[in-house]
């Protein structure tokens, strides 16, 4: 399936977010993930189906003013 | 001593980590400052960039509390998300909240500020407010549950100081218990230590001191104008006058003509 991840498609096999995340390279990063646009704690990633057209946000601590 | 949030701080110089030259600059400006919190935001980052894990590897080796920003955020839902987001990443529950209104100015959306604080004061979070020097707006959010206020000097980045001295003075004294941190727009340390002398009980700076010539040696005058400044307050300044007063005594003078 084809889900939006920051704006640019991926093919992923599908499944929870916790195991796309791995497969497109997050494995072990802190991040924070929004699935269209709604938040998902790094404990439901686990149990958070992606669906074919889903918008990711993967978020990383970054510089701030 | 400063406390924000039941937090007792010794500097009261908070430091914004965007734009310097590099991340070990950036790191010797926080130690030259002295200051005990950085702001910090998130971004995106794609599979294959390590580059905010790196920075978040960085600002945890520097031994100093993190304020996450919501900036950027245009709306009360994007900001109160990118709220949740941050509690989880920065494990805070402290958070400079950001609701911008307008992108020439990058003035804050009031309206939005105010009801995204309301939502995450009752949650549970500690907000510092990006927010004018209106009054008004000021009380709406000590009722939304806010216990500091972050007024803006002037626009970000801007480096023109504080725009609207007389309205500041008058936030200053109408609250003279809520922590008041000038945020935005200072340029030179100058304008840092007239906020403190003014009474504001800490100043926030970031492009000032990361797009100086020398980041490192900015840092550590922002921190000395901080505490003078600091220092001219609880001294108590003259007030100002219109005329001379002549500080050589007047009798004894000579008469010479």
């Amino acid at each position: 399936m084809k889900i939006l991840v920051n704006g640019v498609w991926h093919e992923t096999a599908g499944g929870e977010l916790a195991s796309a995340l791995e497969e497109l390279g997050y494995g072990g990063r802190v991040v924070a993930t929004a699935l269209n646009g709604e938040f998902v704690t790094l404990e439901a990633r686990g149990r958070t189906p992606l669906r074919d057209g889903d918008r990711l946000e993967v978020l990383a601590p970054m510089q701030g003013g | 001593m400063l406390e924000l949030y039941g937090t007792p701080l010794d500097s009261r110089l908070l430091l914004g980590t965007a734009r310097y030259p590099s991340p070990a600059v950036l790191a010797q400006a926080v130690q030259a400052s002295g200051c005990e919190v950085v702001t910090v935001s998130l971004r995106r980052e794609s599979g294959g960039e390590r580059s905010g894990q790196g920075f978040w590897s960085l600002v945890r080796g520097l031994g100093v509390r993190v304020l996450p920003n919501t900036a950027g955020c245009h709306s009360v839902k994007e900001a109160v998300t990118t709220a949740h987001m941050a509690r989880e990443v920065f494990a805070t529950s402290w958070v400079k909240l950001e609701v911008i209104g307008e992108d020439d100015t990058l003035q804050p959306d009031v309206f939005g500020l105010t009801e995204a604080a309301r939502i995450l004061c009752a949650e549970g979070f500690e907000v510092f407010p990006y927010t004018t020097e209106d009054l008004v707006v000021a009380e709406r959010l000590l009722a939304a549950g806010c216990r500091v206020l972050m007024p803006w000097g002037a626009p970000i980045g801007s480096g023109r100081g504080l725009n609207n001295p007389l309205a500041l003075k008058a936030l200053r004294a109408h609250f003279p218990r809520i922590p008041l941190i000038i945020d935005a727009g200072l340029g030179v340390p100058s304008h840092a230590a007239r906020a403190m002398e003014l009474g504001f009980d800490a100043v926030l700076v970031n492009t000032a001191v990361a797009q100086a010539g020398d980041p490192v040696a900015m840092a550590a005058a922002f921190a000395q104008a901080v505490r003078a400044g600091h220092a001219a307050r609880l001294a108590g300044a003259i007030e100002p006058l219109e005329l001379a007063a002549p500080s050589t005594p007047v009798i004894g003078k000579a008469f010479l003509g």
